[in-house]
Formats: C-alpha cells, sequence, structure tokens
C-alpha cells in the first residue's frame, strides 16, 4: 500500500508530470502532423526524431556534463549493427531490438567511459575522435559478420494490420521514431532535473568543487557516458530501420562531427536544444540536395553548393546566435519580458543559463 | 456516323484524320495521339526522372560529369521536340557514394519528386542499398552506372536493367587477353573490396589459373601502400585493377614510388586517361602525370573518346561543346551520353504514353539497336544484361587509347566469342527515331 501511494506522489511531482503532460501533448500534435504529410515528409520527420535522440544524449553529455565526445557516431553504428545482426534471419519484435541496442551500445559507452572519464579537454577528443575512425573499420575487416562496405539491410518495421493496407510504411516509421524520441526526452529530462543532473552540471562547472561536495567525479562522468551511449545506440537502432541499410560508410567520422555541429547550433546544454539542432541537421541537406541538378551553375559549383550552404548555416548561426536557437530564443523571450514588465523589475532580458525557463 | 461527321469542325477532323495517320505510321501498342499523365513523374509536357550520383566524396572525381553530360544530351532532345512533345528533365541528388545517403535520397526521388524512374543510378554498394526498395514500389531502375551482375536478376528485381558490361564479362575477356599476349607473367590482382571488384575477380579467375597475390581496398581508406608493397614482393608482373578512378591513380602513384613497373591492366571504369592524369597531377602535386598510364591496358564498349573520325564521337562532342563546355571532353561524358540515348531509345519505344510497367515490358522484348555500343545490348525476358561484350584497348604515350583485336561478348559463365556485327551510325539529327 505504501508503495502505490508512493507512486502516486511520484507521478503528481511537478517535474514528472509536467514533462509527461508535455510530452503527451507533442505526441499527440506530431501524430496529427505526420498524418497530414506526404509520406516522404514523414520520412523526414523520422530522420528528426531520431537524430533527437542521439543529439540529446550528446547534449546531456558535452552540454550539461563538459565532456567533449567526437565518437557518438561510432556509438550509433553500435546500436545500428546490433539491429541489423539481431535481424539478420530472425523477426525479433521492435521494441525488443530497441533494447538489446541500446544495452550493446551502453556496454562500449561503459568501457570507453571509464577510460574518458580520465583523459580532459584535447585528449578526450582525441581519444573519441578515434572511435570514431577506428570503429567502422571494424565493419569492413571483418566482412564475412558486419557485411563490408555493402553492410547489412534491415527489413523496414511492417505496420499493424488494424492501420489498413495502404497506410505509409514511411508514417509508421514516424510514430514510432516520435514515440521513442518522446520518451527519451521525458527520461532525460527527469534526470536532469533529479540529483543526478545536478551533479553532472556540477562537475562541468568546477571538478574540484565537485568533489569537494561530495560527488564522485569520475562516477559522475562514466555514468553520463553511459546514458549518453545509450542514447546514440537507440538512435542508431532506430536509423537502421529508417535507411534500410547498415554501412560504415554511414558512420563515419562527418556524422559524429554533424551531431556536435547540431548541439552547438541548437543551443548546448538544453533538452530543446537538441531539437531544433536536429531539425537544422535533417532539413538544411534536404533542401539543398537538388541544387546541384536544377540551378543552371557550373557543375565545380552546383555540386559543391549545399556542402557550402552547410558551413555557410554553421558561421551565420554561431555569429547570431553564439548560444545556439535555443539560446536566441530564449534571450528573445527574455527580453520580451524585461519589456513588458518595465522599469518595474530588474530583469535586463538576461537569461539564467540553468534555469532559462525561469520556472 | 454520317451525322458525326457532318457535326464535326474542321479543326476536329482534321485532328481526326491526323490521329488516324499517326495511329497508321507511329503510334503502335501504345494507342491514342495525344498526350496524357500516363504514369507518376509523365505529364502531358514533361518525362521527369531521377538519379543518385556521387557529386561530392571518393568516387566523384570524373564520375560527377556523368550526369551533367547525360543531363546536356536530355536539354540536346529537348530542344529538338522532346519525347512526343515531352521534355525530359533530369533530376540527380549527390550521394557522395555512401550507400545510406542513397537510400534516403532515392526516397526523397521517388516519394516527394515523384519520378517516372531512377535512370543510370551510379555505384555498386551505393545502389544495392536501395534496389530492393525500387522494386517493391514499382519504380522502373533503368540502366544502372556500375557492372555489377547483380542487377541481372529478373525475377527479384523486375524493373532494375544494367547498362555497361557486366564486370565478370569484362573480367574474362581481360583475362582472356592477359592469357593470350601477356603469358607466362605472373599476375597480381588489386581489386575494390565489395561486388564490383570480387564480380570482376570472378571473370578473371575463369580465364586465369595462378594468382601471385589478391590485394584489395575499400574505398574509406586511401592508404593502399601496404596492398602495392604485397603485390611488388609477390614479383607479380602483370597488375589487374578492378578500382574507381581515385584508386587507380593512388595505386599507380604508390606503385611509382616503390620504383614497382608491373603492366597495369585496368577495367573501363577505372582507367580514363583525362581524369586519371587530372588525379595523378593533382595526388602528386605536379610530381607525375599522364606518363604513368602508357602502356596502361584496358577496354572499351563505346567508340574511343579520341577517335574524332568516329560519327557518334563527332555527334557527342558537338553536344558537349554546346551544352557542357566547362566539363572535360572524356570517357565520363561519353558514358553519359551514351547511356542517355539508350534512355531515349527505351521511353521512345515505350509509346507515346508510357507507364512504369510498359517500359519493363518494351525492353525486355524490343531490342535496342543502333546505338553507339561496340557490342549488341542483352535485354530480354530473362536477361537484364546491357552491353554484352568490350574490345580491350591499349594507352599509348601521346595518351590516346589503341583498340586491340575484335569486340569479343560472352555471359556470366558461357564461352567467349567474337562479335562480328557491324557498327551503327547515328541518325542525322542525332535523336533515334
Amino acid at each position: 500500500m505504501p508503495a502505490v501511494v508512493k507512486g502516486w506522489r511520484l507521478l503528481l511531482t511537478p517535474t514528472l508530470s509536467r514533462h509527461l503532460g508535455l510530452a503527451l501533448v507533442a505526441f499527440i500534435l506530431l501524430l496529427l502532423l505526420s498524418s497530414q504529410i506526404g509520406a516522404y515528409d514523414d520520412y523526414t520527420l523520422a530522420a528528426v526524431a531520431i537524430f533527437v535522440i542521439a543529439t540529446a544524449g550528446l547534449n546531456l553529455l558535452t552540454g550539461v556534463n563538459g565532456q567533449l565526445s567526437l565518437g557518438h557516431g561510432a556509438l550509433m553504428a553500435v546500436g545500428a549493427y546490433s539491429t541489423s545482426l539481431l535481424l539478420r534471419g530472425h523477426d525479433l519484435p521492435l521494441i525488443l531490438v530497441l533494447l538489446l541496442s541500446l544495452a550493446g551500445a551502453s556496454l562500449v559507452g561503459a568501457v570507453f567511459g571509464v577510460a574518458a572519464a580520465r583523459l580532459r579537454g584535447p585528449y578526450l577528443a582525441g581519444a573519441t575522435l578515434a572511435l570514431a575512425v577506428g570503429l567502422p573499420q571494424i565493419a569492413t575487416r571483418y566482412s564475412h559478420v558486419f557485411g563490408g562496405e555493402e553492410g547489412l539491410t534491415v527489413p523496414p518495421p511492417a505496420a499493424p494490420s488494424w492501420l489498413g493496407a495502404d497506410f505509409p510504411p514511411e508514417r509508421w516509421m514516424a510514430w514510432i521514431a516520435i514515440a521513442v524520441a518522446l520518451v527519451t526526452l521525458v527520461l532525460l529530462g527527469n534526470l536532469l532535473q533529479s540529483s543526478v543532473g545536478r551533479s553532472f552540471k556540477a562537475v562541468r562547472d568546477h571538478e574540484a568543487a565537485a568533489a569537494l561536495a561530495g560527488i564522485n567525479v569520475a562516477r559522475t562522468q562514466v555514468v553520463a557516458f553511459v546514458v549518453s551511449s545509450a542514447c546514440a545506440g537507440l538512435a542508431g537502432s532506430l536509423f537502421a530501420y529508417w535507411s534500410g541499410l547498415t554501412a560504415p560508410a554511414g558512420f563515419g567520422v562527418a556524422l559524429s562531427l554533424q551531431l556536435i555541429s547540431a548541439i552547438v547550433i541548437g543551443g548546448l546544454g538544453s533538452l530543446s536544444g537538441a531539437v531544433w539542432g536536429s531539425i537544422v541537421l535533417v532539413f538544411v541537406p534536404n533542401f539543398t540536395s537538388g541544387m546541384a541538378s536544377s540551378l543552371n551553375l557550373p557543375s565545380s559549383v552546383g555540386n559543391n553548393l549545399p556542402l557550402l550552404i552547410y558551413g555557410a548555416v554553421l558561421v551565420v548561426a554561431m555569429l547570431v546566435v553564439p548560444y545556439g536557437i535555443d539560446g536566441g530564443l530564449r534571450r528573445l523571450l527574455a527580453l520580451a519580458r524585461a519589456r513588458w514588465a518595465g522599469a518595474a523589475t530588474n530583469h535586463k532580458g538576461v537569461v539564467d543559463w540553468d534555469d532559462p525557463a525561469g520556472s | 456516323m454520317n451525322i458525326q461527321i457532318n457535326h464535326m469542325t474542321s479543326a476536329m477532323s482534321r485532328i481526326a484524320i491526323g490521329c488516324a495517320l499517326a495511329l497508321l505510321a507511329a503510334c503502335g501498342e501504345s494507342g491514342g495521339t495525344t498526350n496524357t499523365a500516363s504514369a507518376p513523374g509523365i505529364t502531358t509536357s514533361e518525362i521527369k526522372i531521377g538519379s543518385t550520383q556521387p557529386l561530392t566524396g571518393p568516387a566523384a572525381p570524373g564520375y560527377s560529369e556523368i550526369a551533367p553530360a547525360a543531363n546536356a544530351y536530355f536539354q540536346y532532345v529537348n530542344a529538338h521536340g522532346g519525347i512526343f512533345g515531352r521534355k525530359i528533365t533530369y533530376e540527380y541528388l549527390d550521394d557522395g557514394y555512401n550507400p545510406t545517403t542513397t537510400s534516403s535520397v532515392t526516397r526523397k526521388l521517388v516519394l516527394q519528386d515523384k519520378v517516372f524512374a531512377v535512370f543510370n543510378a551510379l555505384g555498386t554498394p551505393t545502389h544495392l542499398a536501395v534496389v530492393d526498395y525500387l522494386n517493391s514500389e514499382k519504380v522502373p531502375d533503368l540502366f544502372v552506372a556500375s557492372g555489377c551482375n547483380c542487377w541481372n536478376d529478373p525475377s527479384t528485381h523486375p524493373y532494375t536493367f544494367g547498362w555497361q558490361p557486366d564486370y565478370t564479362i569484362e573480367g574474362k575477356i581481360l583475362g582472356q587477353y592477359i592469357q593470350q599476349n601477356l603469358a607466362g607473367k605472373k599476375v597480381g590482382y588489386f581489386y575494390q573490396n565489395d561486388e564490383f571488384g570480387l564480380d570482376g575477380v570472378k571473370g578473371l579467375d575463369q580465364q586465369i589459373s595462378s594468382v601471385a597475390s589478391r590485394q584489395n581496398y575499400v574505398p574509406t581508406n586511401t592508404n593502399v601502400a601496404p596492398q602495392i608493397a604485397a603485390l611488388q614482393a609477390s614479383g607479380a608482373q602483370v597488375v589487374v585493377s578492378f578500382s574507381i578512378p581515385a584508386f587507380t591513380a593512388l595505386a599507380l602513384l604508390t606503385a611509382a614510388k616503390l620504383h614497382y613497373n608491373p603492366v597495369w591492366v585496368v577495367s573501363n571504369v577505372g582507367s580514363d586517361v583525362p581524369t586519371l592524369t587530372g588525379l595523378l597531377t593533382k595526388f602528386s602535386s605536379g610530381a607525375a602525370g599522364g606518363q604513368l598510364l602508357t602502356g596502361m591496358v584496358t577496354d572499351a564498349y563505346l567508340p574511343l573518346v579520341t577517335d574524332a573520325s568516329n560519327p557518334w564521337i563527332t555527334l557527342f562532342k558537338k553536344i558537349h561543346d554546346q551544352y557542357i563546355q566547362s566539363l572535360p571532353w572524356d570517357g565520363n561524358v561519353l558514358y553519359g551520353m551514351g547511356a542517355a540515348y539508350a534512355f531515349v531509345q527505351a521511353i521512345k519505344a515505350a509509346g507515346r504514353n508510357p507507364t512504369r510497367a510498359g517500359i519493363v515490358h518494351t525492353l525486355e522484348t524490343t531490342k535496342l539497336t543502333g546505338g553507339p555500343g561496340l557490342a549488341p545490348y542483352g535485354y530480354g525476358s530473362n536477361n537484364h544484361l546491357g552491353y554484352l561484350g568490350v574490345q580491350v584497348a591499349t594507352i599509348g604515350a601521346d595518351g590516346n587509347a589503341t583498340t586491340v583485336g575484335p569486340v569479343y561478348t560472352s555471359s556470366d559463365s558461357g564461352s567467349i566469342n567474337q562479335y562480328s556485327g557491324t557498327p551503327a551510325t547515328p541518325p542525322s539529327n542525332g535523336i533515334p527515331s
């Protein structure tokens, strides 16, 4: 009986109920949106949701805990290859595959996290970069297991029959990805509000002070690495379902750098920053991909234009909103609040970065 | 009937007479003389096709010219009346030779841009990522820009057709050349470690009994020094290379650095002289160049780019000069135009109002003849192979290729036969009738 009471009380704590409520509203809105758009837009929406999972996890590690990882693409590869290998010749339920892939990436993350906790700054960046460069090569070295350069194909998740025969598989994929992304965001949101989340920030801001306050710095860093790897593994698993293929070229250094650039553009240290970053990560290349053939430019220019635009977006974003899109929006919000409140308060459009919502 | 005619305006009767004449003359099985939106990507005035190409990334050098070249030919056709009055719109997207990107941009072509067909999508590992998807969506997947024999599988992939000779056939004919002309020399292999290289090796192995060393590379790792050193250590005097241009250049430069000078026998896709010369100069910062290509053995299934007397070369060079002057005139441009010519042949043969299933049926039942190829196409109801053979060529000191011996044709397991057909000349307006 007391356990039940405690369970109810937990549900009523403001943090959890607020996050659950928000997630539920977002889920319903996104489902409605997904039903109104075309199959390719659903496919794109699924990509955004998948990258949200990966970047939210990376933002927890880099933005909240202060550990830079240039190797998250490789951790996604662990999740994706786990999924592909599990589905090779077996027809396992999606939820089981997701959980096992998550576990696989967490394990690799735990091993690597122990090493990472001893490294700082450029050494940590170098070590994680080695992970990004080295891990995908295993797939070509042991090509009889991992399928070499061509990789392994993954069957798309089958939509349940009650949705009808005409239900686009891309929409089902989007629904799955959105659901998993929202669950991940709720769990991470709660974690950040808990004592564990506070210790992440404490370690980031001042390791010695955190240690003096009784926080086990190394253990906190390993925990952050494991949680972050779990997110990467989950995203990798969904990525395998989404693209239908797991190949080493898909998980190169470029992916790891894209994830980092996404959280920097979106806003370091916040979950909404991860969402904004993922939107940029997916939509900018999507918008520019047809330019080579549709614009009448010399091919040496046209072929490289999408890359140029992506680079330009990065530079402009850093100049205009140095704290990322999320930071820019919060600053706007704070300025508006200051204007509204007038001179009566001393709000001057200053954002409290650890409690930016002002709650 | 009489009453109806009496009620017709003169314009209508003209249309009716025109219809009847056109039916007799050309319409054939397609029926109808007005354009209808007969399939996704086909409107009354447009045929929209798409492709995935390595415009950036490791396979971009050389290959990035193919799609603009094909597009130049389509623009030429559009400027001369199009196909039954329809203009071809060719939308090619960059996949960076990354199969994961191929997978997502192909979905963009099919789901968002709603192309009629995917045409000349480039690359073996890349296209393998989407061949199941395109067939499950029943999208014609025409003239894949890769010689993997995986495209010839009509029972599982009825919508997919190859175009260039498959690498196994090419390997067999190159292997035969080595047996006949370089007999007694030790042979080594250098190949891309995927279906592309492995298919080539399959063909070579049917002809060459003992191999001194087998070395492979993956396109994501540009260090080929260990492989070339191993070939040198094995004493191989002939090295057969199934490689993309960037890796042919890397292999040649690495060998030159090691003072290793075997006879290089390079698959057609990795042997374009202007592309290789550019890469050799760039990779060696000007220290080396085209001189490394002298004596290289390769093969061809289209007329040689340098053969100015060939009417196909005259035609395609003219289109090149008019539409894509900024690109070099090389084998990649010729390739793109040759494939585009085949597409125009196929879509015209499919009739005024083509459907997706219709163009597949046309390719399986109507022989495409009269194109630029040296060998015939293999298309039939049980065969989705393109060109069935090649002619061996050697590169001279001036960088020009010279063909050696006759054109040979073969199949993956059958014998090698000499082909005696005469080459076709292009139609006077340069557009297949």
